[in-house]
């Protein structure tokens, strides 16, 4: 077994561990550059977690791949290629399907390489596990980043655009709340997230703890 | 998820010189690795480059459409050794060309000419679509084709109309003021908040009409319509 590698696991709990107990946003407070960027509508929420999963599968496949045969000395420049690559990849596939989206998004595409959820989960998991592990993961974690980012950007476009997926809610007498699609409406719309994910987790707690 | 490493013993592990990897296989490795991602790279590119022109193009007319204020038709012209023609010579590099769009109202009136132009904004570059009268050089209006300038702050050029629309019927060399506009022709309000940005468009209006105004004139003086 390779040193530091995780413990066996089945590929379902391979992949629930990214979408629940490990969530990349709203557990690891990875990916907070795209999380507070580009959930500002629901659209470029669903977009840049769907091009984050694809990075992420795409590489985690790769890695895992070609872990046996990467020299352990430019393991990160090969990792760091292989997640540029699919970047690029991302980018172009969504400018030829959905330019307006991709023009929206415009410079957090190629960002998505600095994502540390990418790195992080390449060197902590899919150099050290066997492919379809390493899938499973990609999967797993890049559910859960698109789950985090359309809850909190569904939560920014309700409120400060008054419309979900460009649809209005409210007729027209709402007053859009502006402030939630501004950059510290990102801050808001995150911490109020934390706070209630905290008060579920907690009351969860107390009635194991009356069960017990 | 966190890995720590587990050493036996709680002992530090050791590299061990003896064992590094050779300088040849690391060379291999990275040579491989960016072969195979050029190739990936490259092959997606030639797959979407269609759609991805195709919308470009689509955006282009769509521009044009709006800074000349719907004209029932329009004339491309490029820019060939420092002179417009209404034909682009054959030759790989036509597509680069510069181009000036003339448009016309119904009655076959012409109501001025679309440039695209491009210089540096806040961070990257700024493109825009200018529209404007050759014969007297007052603007109609200008589009924002490409930016990257700030969220909520730069890109305020695209999304604020009442930024946009103190253009039309301005006459360039334009100055920006900050504050109430005087009502000189040549002025525009810049934004708040994003007065490099602003200033970068006004620079690149003032240059656009500079260049193009006197070639526009002499296509037209060449007895073209």
């Amino acid at each position: 077994m390779v040193p530091g590698a995780p413990p066996p696991a089945t590929v379902i709990a391979d992949m629930w561990r990214g979408i629940g107990r490990e969530n990349p946003v709203l557990v690891q407070f990875l990916g907070m550059c795209p999380t507070m960027a580009v959930t500002n509508t629901l659209a470029n929420g669903i977009a840049m977690g769907a091009a984050t999963t694809f990075v992420l599968v795409g590489s985690g496949l790769f890695v895992s791949l070609f872990r046996k045969y990467i020299a352990h000395e430019v393991r990160i420049t090969s990792y760091i290629l292989i997640i540029a690559t699919f970047v690029t990849l991302a980018d172009m596939i969504l400018a030829a399907t959905f330019p307006a989206i991709s023009k929206a998004l415009g410079p957090f595409m190629p960002l998505i390489v600095a994502n540390c959820l990418l790195l992080g989960r390449a060197e902590a998991f899919a150099a050290k596990v066997a492919v379809h592990r390493a899938v499973a993961d990609g999967l797993g974690m890049g559910l859960g980043f698109t789950l985090s980012l359309s809850l909190l950007s569904a939560l920014r476009e309700t409120l400060g655009h008054g419309s979900l997926l460009g649809h209005p809610l409210f007729g027209p007498r709402f007053e859009p709340w502006v402030f939630m699609v501004m950059p510290p409406g990102g801050f808001f719309a995150l911490g109020v997230a934390l706070l209630a994910l905290a008060w579920i987790v907690e009351l969860r707690r107390r009635r194991v703890r009356a069960v017990a | 998820m966190t890995v720590v490493h587990q050493h036996q013993h709680g002992a530090p592990v050791a590299v061990t010189p003896g064992k590094a990897t050779p300088t040849w296989r690391l060379l291999v490795t990275l040579a491989v690795a960016g072969g195979l991602s050029g190739w990936l790279v490259v092959t997606v590119y030639q797959i979407t480059r269609p759609a991805v022109e195709r919308y470009a193009a689509q955006r282009v007319a769509g521009a044009v459409r709006e800074v000349l204020e719907r004209p029932a038709r329009w004339d491309t012209l490029y820019l060939v050794n420092g002179a417009l023609v209404s034909k682009a010579p054959a030759g790989p590099n036509a597509q680069e060309l510069p181009i000036a769009y003339v448009g016309y109202d119904a009655t076959g009136k012409r109501i001025g000419a679309a440039v695209t132009a491009a210089e540096p904004g806040f961070q990257e570059l700024l493109t825009l679509m200018i529209g404007f009268d050759p014969e007297s050089g007052a603007l109609l209006g200008f589009k924002v084709l490409d930016e990257k300038e700030t969220p909520g702050l730069g890109d305020k050029i695209e999304t604020d109309s009442s930024f946009r629309t103190q253009f039309a019927d301005r006459l360039p060399p334009l100055t920006g003021v900050k504050g109430h506009p005087g009502g000189n022709r040549n002025e525009v309000q810049t934004i708040t908040g994003a007065t490099i940005s602003s200033r970068a468009v006004i620079r690149i209006v003032n240059h656009a009409v500079a260049k193009w105004r006197p070639l526009l004139q002499a296509y037209h003086a060449g007895g073209a319509p």
